[in-house]
């Protein structure tokens, strides 16, 4: 019975949990046991219904009994439970090393507003995935947005008002286009369901409104996963949201907007239509490329580590839209790899910063000269991380790339493998930065003396870095389940 | 015990004694005794597969697969073998001089320098088993990091901006350049084990093998190349058993076993020989062989002469196996174990004259021949190796390379070689004269004599090695004759 029901407890669960967390007001440290509790509940159920779809096969849910195309269908596949195993994945890691990291960094006051906009998050993100409706999607990805928004605003620094405040507009401006595209898809088909949507859209033929619809769609989009120039709202966002925020964040907000990217472009309208009619890959690897050189470049200069992160992470999605661009099963399955992998090792530098920032303060390049021997095991997860970052074998980061290069070689495209190794070689450089000086450099005298983090801190972050480790050493699973999904998604028009 | 089994004891008996040394860090005997017994063991099983491979087995392992096809593989065949040899007798050598060196200059961080070694010999020997060309990126980057702590090891200024030179060349030749080599032989081929023959043949042809050539033996930063030497001087603020097996055995060996070994086994002989411009990459190994040996001509700092000499005689094996001779692939893949020992005994050598008197400028070591005899002795032997006269090895290793030049009717090449043997007679003999022949200055009042007896049994024992090798090369030639068939 209840198994029947996966997919839509998969939202209704930390959707109904919000509202409890913030009933619970003052016993902060039960809205915190709540959420984790919550956040493992929807990894489980994630995985569940991972096991059901292993085969390749669908789930289609109709909510409230109502038949799809009227009602809201949710539809399980190998692509999405994908997205669904990160975000739930990083969410039951994260939601545990909340607790300290919070009472470190956020007002208690605020607090039970804090878990409650976590778990609200978490419910639009998993929601953005798993619906198989595109008006559906829009809400969800409104729930998520409006969520985020005010955890980036409760972060300590007075400046992170500004940066939510600039992410709100820019956000907003993403989402009404969004809508805007919506909009004409359905003007023009009179559905909203996706599978629906992609079998009318094939009939329409040659239309101006289609593609001013896919145009709309496609910027809307490209602002939420900070498709390069549309990007200036996420560094600002990521350094001074609470480093939670900042790590949940970045291991999954920009990951699900890339799959909705994917899921439109393939599924939706259909990859004939939006690479042979639209040509949309001649948009998607050079912004790709630019983003890979330009914000690796950037972030080598960047002081605060989170923010040396965060350009980077745009760099990396940059790595994604180049595979999707390559038009062919291996480039989709290096961007899915990408997709899964960066979220294991971003979620984990992102969390070494915030031990970090838990007993330094902030995370200025400046404060960190000779940490590494205070904090070895902080450190050493950063140092692990990165090297995942830069790719080396034996880490997820070279899994991806290597997809990555091969496909740009297979097409023949070899200036783009370049390029790929190239972003390589600038993040040795960032990465570097940060091992030189808390390795190397001294501890000045009058500085204060810091010890290691908490282990309610570094269990959580040693965790993701492992997983780095082992889905670098045994890649089966994942390259299994992207190339499959791959495969799918071209196999059908 | 199966070859597959020893493989992975080969592997993981440094690793042990990582753990070792970092639990007994208390005890300084107790630390440097279970570095030597681990090194004595690794040894023994190293000498074990060399049986096996001598009686025409080849052991295979996979340890883990990645992807499908994508795997860590091992499998020895006689050149890695050859390699793994030479780093296995060296390093119970070098334990006993590093002991010797390390207490007698009072170095800090002891236990870091025992740790960081004994991963770079796993890696080393990751390096030289390695089946097939993932394996073998893998563990020529671990070298690199490993050996990063090391080089870096004083920890001041100077130090800081070597490793930093060193780290900085060699990731960025092998991420940019190399890596992207082995992924593209990977979309040619379909698969990246090393095969006797080639995997490429028929694969590639016209000016990308060339290019693909040039990205293997540039991106390969270890053998040292010009104009990517530079990291090799730069490492030479590391303490002296650090320059004396990483830098003239361990991490310069892997470099051009690695380019001896593409060579062999990923293009074959023949698909270079079709190569448009491919005496080009002859005539980048002859600039290499002439310029180190001028640069190092000019040198007065000794380690910093040995470093220079170390480019020009890698340089060697580069030119043997790009030579495309069957006769020069003899030379280099002996060179790679004549150098090893005369150059390892010739830092030794450096580093006991540094211990006991702290001299390391070339000029102030006049007369220093009665002082420190044995060391002297050694010196001159490893000196003589290099210059490539009888009775050391070196002078076997040139007489194949030589002929090979001969075979490959390179008659320039044979002019290089010539040119280059009379530059090293030059930069190397004014040293010896100066040692045994010239008067002490009379203001260095200094009493000083022999370094501590560790680090003197070692260099000697390495010196012998070097001779012995002149007279009984039966083994190593033997192991290198089943490469050609």
């Amino acid at each position: 019975m209840i198994s029947h029901h996966l997919p839509a407890l998969q939202v209704v669960v930390p959707l109904m949990a919000a509202p409890l967390c913030f009933l619970l007001g003052r016993y902060r440290r039960l809205g915190w046991i709540l959420s984790t509790l919550v956040s493992w509940l929807c990894l489980w159920i994630a995985v569940r219904l991972a096991f059901q779809v292993a085969d390749g096969g669908q789930i289609q849910y109709a909510f409230g009994g109502w038949a799809p195309p009227w009602g809201i269908e949710y539809r399980v596949d190998q692509l999405n439970v994908l997205v669904l195993l990160i975000v739930s994945g990083i969410a039951s890691v994260m939601f545990p090393y909340s607790w300290s990291s919070v009472q470190n960094e956020v007002d208690p006051e605020q607090q039970p507003l804090f878990f409650t906009c976590m778990l609200l998050c978490l419910a639009g993100l998993l929601g953005i995935t798993i619906t198989g409706d595109a008006f559906n999607l829009f809400v969800l990805l409104e729930i998520s947005s409006l969520s985020t928004y005010t955890l980036i605003s409760l972060g300590r620094d007075r400046r992170a008002l500004t940066a939510s405040f600039q992410y709100l507009i820019m956000g907003t401006i993403g989402a009404t286009f969004i809508l805007i595209g919506v909009g004409i898809l359905y003007m023009l088909t009179g559905t909203l369901n996706m599978a629906d949507l992609s079998d009318r859209i094939g009939e329409i033929g040659e239309s101006r409104a289609l593609q001013a619809g896919f145009g709309f769609l496609i910027v809307g989009i490209g602002l939420k996963l900070a498709m390069f120039p549309l990007h200036l709202w996420l560094p600002n966002a990521y350094a001074f949201a609470p480093s939670i925020v900042s790590a949940f964040i970045a291991a999954t907000a920009t990951k699900v907007a890339v799959y909705v990217m994917v899921r439109y472009l393939f599924t939706i309208f259909g990859h004939e239509f939006s690479f042979s009619a639209m040509y949309i890959h001649w948009l998607l690897i050079p912004v790709g490329l630019i983003a890979v050189l330009f914000t690796s470049i950037v972030a080598v200069f960047q002081r605060d580590i989170k923010r040396m992160l965060a350009y980077s992470s745009v760099a990396q999605i940059g790595y994604m839209l180049v595979g999707i661009g390559l038009v062919s099963t291996t480039g989709l399955t290096a961007t899915l790899l990408h997709l899964f992998n960066h979220a294991l090792m971003k979620g984990a530098l992102f969390l070494s910063m915030g031990a970090v920032c838990y007993r330094l303060g902030n995370t200025l390049i400046d404060n960190m000269d000779g940490i590494g021997r205070q904090m070895p095991w902080t450190m050493g997860a950063f140092v692990a991380g990165g090297l995942s970052l830069i790719g080396v074998p034996l880490t997820v980061g070279f899994i991806s790339k290597w997809y990555l290069i091969l496909a740009a070689l297979e097409k023949g495209w070899w200036p783009i493998a370049v390029i790929v190794v190239l972003g390589s070689l600038i993040a040795v450089i960032y990465v570097w930065r940060v091992v030189e000086a808390a390795y190397l450099h001294q501890r000045p005298d009058q500085s204060v003396t810091v010890v290691e983090a908490p282990a309610s801190l570094l269990v959580p972050t040693w965790i993701l870095v492992l997983a780095n480790y082992y889905f670098g050493i045994d890649a089966s699973f994942t390259t299994g389940f992207t190339s499959s999904a791959a495969t799918t998604l071209f196999g059908a028009p | 015990m199966t070859g597959g089994t020893l493989i992975l004891l080969a592997l993981a008996l440094p690793l042990s004694g990582v753990i070792g040394v970092s639990i007994c860090r208390q005890n300084p005997n107790l630390r440097e005794g279970f570095t030597l017994v681990v090194s004595m063991l690794l040894l023994l099983v190293v000498l074990q597969l060399l049986s096996l491979v001598m009686a025409g087995a080849r052991p295979e392992l996979i340890l883990l697969e990645m992807l499908p096809g994508l795997e860590l593989r091992f499998e020895i065949e006689p050149l890695g073998m050859l390699f793994a040899t030479v780093a296995a007798t060296l390093w119970p050598i070098n334990s006993l001089y590093s002991i010797g060196y390390m207490r007698g200059n009072e170095e800090s961080h002891q236990t870091r320098f025992y740790i960081f070694f004994a991963v770079a010999i796993a890696a080393a020997m990751g390096v030289a088993f390695a089946g097939n060309l993932v394996t073998l990126f893998v563990f020529y980057e671990v070298l690199t990091l490993s050996t990063f702590p090391l080089v870096a090891h004083k920890g001041n200024q100077m130090a800081m901006l070597g490793g930093r030179t060193y780290l900085g060349i060699l990731l960025f030749t092998s991420i940019g350049l190399l890596l992207p080599a082995i992924v593209w032989t990977w979309t040619l081929a379909g698969t990246n084990n090393f095969i006797p023959g080639g995997i490429l043949t028929g694969h590639i042809e016209g000016g990308a093998i060339t290019l693909l050539a040039l990205l293997f033996l540039f991106g390969i930063g270890k053998a040292a190349l010009m104009p990517i030497h530079r990291w090799l001087p730069a490492a030479m603020v590391a303490p002296t058993p650090v320059s004396a097996l990483l830098h003239a055995v361990a991490v310069v060996k892997a470099g051009v076993f690695s380019v001896v070994k593409v060579v062999v086994y990923i293009f074959g002989l023949d698909l270079i020989k079709q190569a448009p411009g491919a005496d080009w990459l002859i005539w980048i190994a002859c600039f290499t062989l002439i310029a180190a040996s001028l640069i190092a001509l000019r040198q007065d700092n000794l380690k910093k002469r040995l470093a220079y000499s170390t480019i020009g005689q890698l340089a060697y094996v580069v030119l043997g196996a790009v030579l495309l001779a069957p006769l020069s692939i003899t030379g280099a893949a002996l060179h790679i174990i004549a150098h090893a020992f005369g150059k390892i005994t010739l830092f030794f050598a450096a580093g006991s004259i540094y211990t006991s008197c702290k001299k390391t400028e070339v000029s102030q070591l006049d007369g220093i021949g009665r002082r420190m005899p044995y060391t002297m002795t050694a010196f001159s032997i490893g000196a003589l190796s290099m210059i490539g006269i009888p009775p050391t090895a070196g002078f076997i290793s040139k007489w194949y390379l030589l002929m090979g030049a001969f075979q490959a009717q390179q008659l320039a090449a044979v002019a290089v070689i010539i040119a280059s043997t009379l530059l090293n007679a030059s930069y190397f003999i004014p040293v010896i004269y100066a040692a045994w022949f010239k008067r002490e200055s009379s203001e260095a009042m200094l009493t000083y004599g022999e370094a501590p007896w560790p680090v003197v049994t070692a260099l000697c024992m390495t010196a012998g090695l070097t001779v012995l090798l002149f007279f009984f090369p039966g083994i190593p030639f033997e192991l290198i004759q089943q490469i050609s068939t």
